[in-house]
């Protein structure tokens, strides 16, 4: 399977990446190698294996359900560009 | 042509945890902005999510409680998409493995026919913060406090045909999640909120396309939103036009569905599993310790009801409609000791008591052992039935008991039959008349006119004489 780059174009906007008129065919052509890899490996016959969800070979720990965080909105609003009232501001977002 | 309408539902059920899904911060409604988003519910670099136990043992009662296959391994995966309110640009959620499988839930409908409602799947995810859209100079404010709230969100199989099904069956759940304790249900405050997925179809055809609606926060938004819809796509497909698939935002101010700015991008949010996270693997222990403190659900409730209390099918459905009520109702049997009288006062007087002041039945300022104080006084005709609902409002207004209020009242009926025999022949006395018409009278109009009398004799004896021993003795005297 071999990338256009109107998919790059549509991928790199999904994940909000600035990719260049330049860059479009170069990163199209080692996606495209990425991909190639990929299907070299469909090839294996994984009947029968259970789908890995994870490297590690442990289950997910259990935290009890108790409030351990304190209100630290002030440390945290001192990085952020615009606040007010305690919120924090961004350009205007509307449905 | 017969048009069918077919609907499934995604509800959000807000867990109950103290703490949120994957951090320490408290999930309390209705805190400053901000004040309860951590580093973790911020997505500042370098924090890593842990899972919430109880989020998990939540998971697996309602799993319980709907039948369904619970998913011993579930995992979470990320979904990606970038808005202001979800800081980390990916929302944890269950995609391939989620944790609660194939359920379902029986609905009961107006007519008493009752459907299986097939419930698809129910995962875990976390909730995003909330955008407010008023005057900032021209910019959004964000408050992150509900970022990492844990949700189940419970997604059903396109099995309800009309917006009163989808009602039922959203009530089903609302019943269900509140009864096992996993969720408060609070519409208004966004605890539980429901999209409907609505599209139309000649009847026996194939699925049509679907329209998603969103901001339903009440039942009655549901079926007007429903019925608004599958209206609008009908009208369109009969006038040559088609369906797209596309969210609709349903206002309730003009009740009507319309779309929202239609997203440049189809959805494609590139779920994969999320590397923070492990699998999720529960044991028979856990399983077992989990389901350990599984209240009766609402239905064998409701059975149960009508059995052992000998109620009709709709007291029981009544009485069974939350698990407050029907534990309110089960204290005041086990006070008062009389099934029945307990029903009729329960659905009766204090149904209509806790009505008028809009409260719960968890607010009532009459307790089940208070009332049945009251009920006791009945069954033991210390008071009639009547002068019951006096003491009852004293009740509601104060804290004294049933018995202090009526000592202190004087309500103690009279049952003495010398004492009601001074009454009647008073009342006989004062109103010559109307008893020679009386004697006149064929039984029919006699039993229409010992009302009068009763009436005379109990205004007399302000309500005490016991009203069985009245009408006796009245009877006695009249035709005397």
């Amino acid at each position: 399977m071999s990338l256009q780059r109107s998919d790059v174009e549509n991928i790199a906007h999904l994940a909000r990446l600035a990719v260049n008129d330049v860059e479009l065919d170069a990163v199209a052509a080692d996606l495209s190698t990425i991909l190639q890899l990929v299907e070299q490996m469909n090839v294996v016959d994984t009947t029968g294996v259970v789908p890995m969800a994870h490297p590690l070979q442990m289950s997910q720990r259990l935290r009890p359900d108790e409030v351990s965080e304190t209100d630290q909105r002030d440390r945290f609003q001192t990085i952020a560009p615009a606040t007010e009232k305690g919120l924090y501001l961004v350009p205007k977002v509307i449905e | 042509m017969h048009w069918e309408t077919v609907i499934g539902l995604e509800i959000h059920a807000q867990l109950a945890t103290r703490s949120k899904i994957f951090s320490g911060a408290s999930t309390a409604f209705g805190a400053e902005p901000n004040t309860q988003a951590c580093g973790v519910d911020l997505g500042l670099p370098g924090v890593l999510p842990v899972l919430n136990r109880e989020a998990v043992v939540m998971a697996i009662r309602f799993a319980a409680a709907i039948g369904a296959q619970l998913q011993r391994r579930s995992i979470f995966a990320r979904k990606n998409y970038f808005y202001p309110d979800l800081p980390k640009g990916y929302q944890i959620s269950q995609f391939e493995l989620p944790i609660v499988g194939n359920g379902s839930v029986e609905i009961m409908l107006a007519d008493g026919e009752q459907r299986q409602i097939g419930v698809t799947r129910a995962h875990l995810e976390e909730d995003a913060g909330k955008s407010l859209h008023e005057d900032f100079h021209g910019l959004t404010g964000i408050d992150l406090n509900r970022a990492g709230t844990p949700l189940l969100e419970i997604v059903s199989e396109p099995d309800m045909r009309s917006a009163s099904e989808a009602v039922a069956y959203a009530r089903k759940i609302h019943q269900i999640v509140r009864y096992i304790g996993i969720c408060d249900g609070n519409m208004q405050e966004g605890s539980f909120r429901v999209d409907a997925n609505v599209s139309v179809r000649p009847q026996g055809e194939g699925l049509g396309t679907r329209a998603e609606l969103k901001n339903i926060n009440s039942f009655r938004f549901l079926e007007r939103a429903i019925n608004f819809e599958a209206e609008r796509q009908i009208d369109l497909l009969e006038s040559g036009g088609k369906v797209v698939q596309e969210t609709r935002l349903y206002d309730p101010d003009r009740d009507e569905t319309r779309s929202m700015r239609s997203k440049e991008e189809a959805n494609d949010y590139r779920y994969f599993p999320d590397p923070d996270l492990l699998p999720v693997e529960l044991d028979d222990a856990f399983v077992a310790a989990a389901l350990a403190a599984m209240p009766e659900l609402p239905d064998p409730r409701r059975a149960r009801f009508s059995e052992e209390y000998a109620l009709t099918q709709s007291e029981a459905l009544q009485l069974t409609a939350s698990r407050e009520l029907a534990d309110y109702y089960e204290a005041l049997v086990r006070e008062a000791g009389d099934a029945r009288l307990a029903v009729n006062w329960v659905t009766g007087e204090l149904a209509a008591a806790l009505n008028r002041s809009g409260i719960e039945v968890t607010q009532s300022p009459i307790s089940a052992e208070r009332l049945g104080g009251l009920l006791r006084r009945i069954s033991d005709s210390t008071i009639s039935g009547k002068i019951a609902k006096q003491v009852f409002e004293s009740m509601w207004g104060g804290s004294d008991s049933a018995e202090e209020i009526i000592e202190s009242q004087g309500l103690r009926q009279i049952t003495d039959a010398d004492a009601i025999e001074g009454i009647v022949a008073h009342v006989v006395e004062a109103n010559l008349q109307q008893v020679e018409a009386y004697r006149q009278a064929d039984q029919n109009r006699r039993a229409k006119m010992l009302g009068f009398f009763v009436g005379q004799v109990m205004k007399l004896s302000k309500g005490k004489a016991n009203p069985q021993q009245v009408n006796e003795l009245l009877r006695k005297k009249l035709t005397q």
